[in-house]
């Protein structure tokens, strides 16, 4: 359990630190979404790489093969990207809709003209 | 782009194999790697080239957005239709077995139908995301 | 036969009723089949609940698949008491909803709005019915996704920045929750809520565990709009259309509650999750906060809908104190809360919603003499404010009664003075609007015109409600001392 032996669970963290900085700091509609999607994607990562077994095989029934990865968390995932593309584009059908009503797709300029109303 | 003859041949050539392909994994789910998910994608792959080479209004014509409602609505339907029939055989929801006499060919017709099912509604939801998106006139 | 079947129906009917709805697709059908989905719910959860109160826990499994290698359902008295609010709410809102609806929403997409309603409602359900943790992140989406297209809806533009802004937390939660349930994964191998207690207590000691938990328990707060994570709440119920900030208001945070509740005391434990982790300090502090806080922001709204929205957050800071008391007292007022502040929040809403459809606006300066215009709509208002403020008689007196018992018997002074000062606080802010109704001049001019009685109706009932759970109390204290039980004894 050496440091470069868990170097998925880097990837991961590494990605999530980097979505949720762009969901936070970002002030634009759309790279708020790529950064959720990024966010979401390294959970992804987390689970797939949570059910490979060391030399196991594709959870295929072959003759011959004993030693099978965990599917369970492909199946799972599988689920969750759908989840993440819903969420993605009924967020960006959000943002479509937010641009044709304010004509602008910044957080702040938003917020000025809801001010001034 | 409907005016590049090479893009448009080249579609012309490659929709048919994208559909036949979706189909492949669609139906070779039950013995590997695929399904419904997968499937639905790839179908809706093929009609979104087809947007993109030929306009959307094209593609508009030939899958209009209420047939595509209906088809959402009806992979649903057999989803959930598969499991209250096997409610109505007295088994419990989704159990594949009550669907034939032999155990083994009732899970592959259940998980057929459902993942069935699942194709439809992906591609067709697929498809009206695309068209949902690429049909909107800028304001 | 179709007895052991209706864990799965409550579900799977509104999941079929949902395309159904997208196929006739025209408002008043469409209308028709979610009224008819919700009561078969409500009938279902209600045969739910007698068996459970008859017999004890309901355990279900999907396909056949027993438990934990497939999906299974376990329904014990917690579980059946949120079916049936959520249902019940659903039920008595739809119907309200179509006068509402068919105001606020143009025919075209109202469709679509049902069938967002009904998959919202198959999200609340199969949250509160279900028995594996992955399941519940699914549900979870199903019913966050819809119920951003329901908030999208509203007739405001800054409806659509409200759900784009509750779309990226309530997706930053879910997220979180799902990092939360694979950890456990991880470290358990196991989905089923029932197998995770029991492999916990031999992992509890891990730092994965305790990563785990805290995931979990920061996406939950998200989804619950725990006081600080609650800033999509207050603009996602302002604009929303009426019946849609109705139905959210009583049902959906309530359902963030009831998750809660669950992976503390039954998938965690009280011990490792109050007493191992600081959560019960932690949660005491941001509950009192809510309470305060929200209830000093709610005073300041011009816009009555963003009060009340505000006046929800505040609630849900006393739903936390009820946790983070730790007995079995506390929980049953938080318990018993869940349903009093669905009857009162619902009833005030839907009193909103009559409003918005009469003068078409929720600002407090339109609400000049409206206690004469609309005598009626006022008065669900009235006992709608007067349960929110705690008045005795009224349902929310009995759950702060309760709130109180709890915390005099752990000698907790400080948290009784929380609740008096915020019961002071939404004295004043509802008087606001009291005041202005009644007594800011009658307006000789204006006349005199109510809400249509398919509106009318379901208010009153829910105003009757606060009012009949105020004084008899024997049916919703008895359910929620029993399930507080249940959930207490499992930790």
């Amino acid at each position: 359990m050496t440091i470069a032996g868990l170097y998925n669970y880097w990837i991961v963290i590494l990605l999530m630190m980097t979505g949720f900085y762009v969901v936070i700091a970002s002030g634009n509609l759309v790279k708020k979404i790529i950064g959720l999607n990024l966010f979401q994607a390294s959970v992804f990562i987390l689970y797939i790489s949570l059910g490979k077994i060391a030399d196991g095989h594709a959870p295929i029934l072959q003759a011959g093969i004993s030693n099978y990865s965990n599917p369970l968390p492909h199946v799972l995932i599988l689920t969750a990207i759908v989840v993440g593309v819903a969420t993605t584009s009924l967020g960006l059908a959000l943002v479509v809709r937010i641009r044709e009503a304010y004509d602008t797709v910044e957080e702040d300029e938003i917020h000025d003209q809801d001010e001034s109303m | 782009m409907n005016d590049n003859p090479v893009l448009r041949i080249v579609a012309k050539i490659i929709i048919p194999m994208i559909l036949l392909f979706a189909l492949y994994v669609q139906f070779h789910g039950d013995y590997g790697p695929g399904g419904g998910f997968q499937a639905g994608v790839i179908f809706a792959a093929g009609f979104i080239l087809y947007g993109l080479v030929f306009g959307t209004e094209a593609l508009r014509s030939a899958v209009p957005p209420h047939i595509l409602r209906i088809f959402i609505a009806l992979g649903l339907v057999l989803y959930a239709g598969v499991g209250v029939t096997t409610l109505l055989m007295e088994a419990d929801f989704l159990a594949y077995n009550a669907l034939s006499q032999d155990p083994v060919a009732g899970q592959h017709l259940g998980i057929f139908l459902v993942e069935l099912g699942v194709g439809i509604t992906v591609g067709a939801v697929m498809i009206t995301v695309f068209l949902g998106f690429a049909g909107r006139n800028d304001p | 036969m179709i007895i052991t079947q209706l864990p799965a129906l409550q579900v799977v009917i509104p999941l079929i009723a949902a395309p159904l709805c997208l196929l006739l697709y025209r408002p008043l059908a469409t209308w028709l089949l979610t009224v008819v989905t919700s009561a078969t719910a409500m009938l279902i959860s209600g045969l739910i609940l007698a068996q459970v109160l008859d017999q004890g826990v309901i355990d279900y499994t999907f396909g056949g698949w027993a438990a934990p290698f497939g999906i299974a359902y376990r329904i014990d008295l917690v579980n059946a008491y949120v079916l049936m609010i959520v249902s019940t709410i659903s039920t008595i809102v739809s119907v309200f909803a179509r006068v509402s609806v068919a105001s606020e929403i143009e025919a075209h997409n109202q469709g679509i709005f049902y069938t967002a309603w009904l998959l919202c409602l198959t999200g609340l359900l199969g949250i509160a019915i279900t028995g594996d943790a992955f399941n519940l992140f699914v549900f979870l989406e199903i019913s966050s996704l819809s119920s951003y297209v329901l908030i999208a809806m509203g007739n405001d533009r800054r409806s659509l920045t409200a759900a784009f802004q509750y779309l990226i937390m309530g997706t930053i939660g879910a997220t979180f929750i799902l990092i939360g349930i694979g950890l456990l994964y991880a470290l358990t191998g196991t989905l089923n809520m029932l197998d995770l207690a029991e492999r916990i207590p031999e992992v509890a000691n891990t730092r994965t565990a305790r990563a785990g938990f805290a995931f979990l328990t920061v996406g939950i707060g998200l989804k619950i709009a725990l006081f600080p994570l609650h800033l999509w709440l207050p603009n996602a119920y302002a604009y929303a259309p009426s019946a849609v900030s109705a139905f959210l208001a009583a049902t959906a945070t309530k359902v963030a509650v009831y998750v809660l509740l669950r992976f503390i005391f039954s998938v965690f434990g009280k011990d490792f999750a109050l007493d191992t982790m600081p959560l019960a300090l932690g949660l005491a502090i941001l509950g009192s906060s809510a309470v305060i806080f929200a209830s000093a922001i709610a005073i300041f709204q011009d816009n009555i809908k963003r009060m009340l929205a505000y006046s929800s957050v505040a609630q849900i800071g006393y739903l936390i104190l009820g946790v983070s008391l730790v007995s079995p007292a506390g929980l049953t007022a938080t318990i018993l809360h869940l349903f009093n502040h669905a009857l009162m929040k619902g009833a005030l809403f839907l009193a909103l919603g009559c409003i918005a459809w009469r003068i078409g606006s929720s600002r407090l300066g339109d609400f000049k003499g409206l206690g004469y215009r609309m005598p009626w709509t006022m008065g669900v208002f009235l006992i709608g404010s007067l349960s929110l403020v705690g008045i005795p008689m009224t349902a929310g007196f009995i759950s702060k009664w309760y709130l109180v018992l709890a915390a005099l018997e752990r000698g907790w002074w400080p948290v009784l003075v929380v609740i008096l000062a915020g019961s002071l606080l939404a004295v004043i802010y509802v008087w606001r609007v009291i005041e202005s109704a009644y007594l800011g001049g009658k307006d000789n001019e204006a006349q005199v015109g109510e809400a249509p009685l398919s509106m009318l109706i379901p208010a009153w009932i829910l105003a009757l409600a606060n009012l009949y759970f105020g004084v008899s109390t024997d049916l919703s204290v008895g359910v929620a001392t029993e399930a507080a039980t249940t959930l207490f004894g499992a930790g």
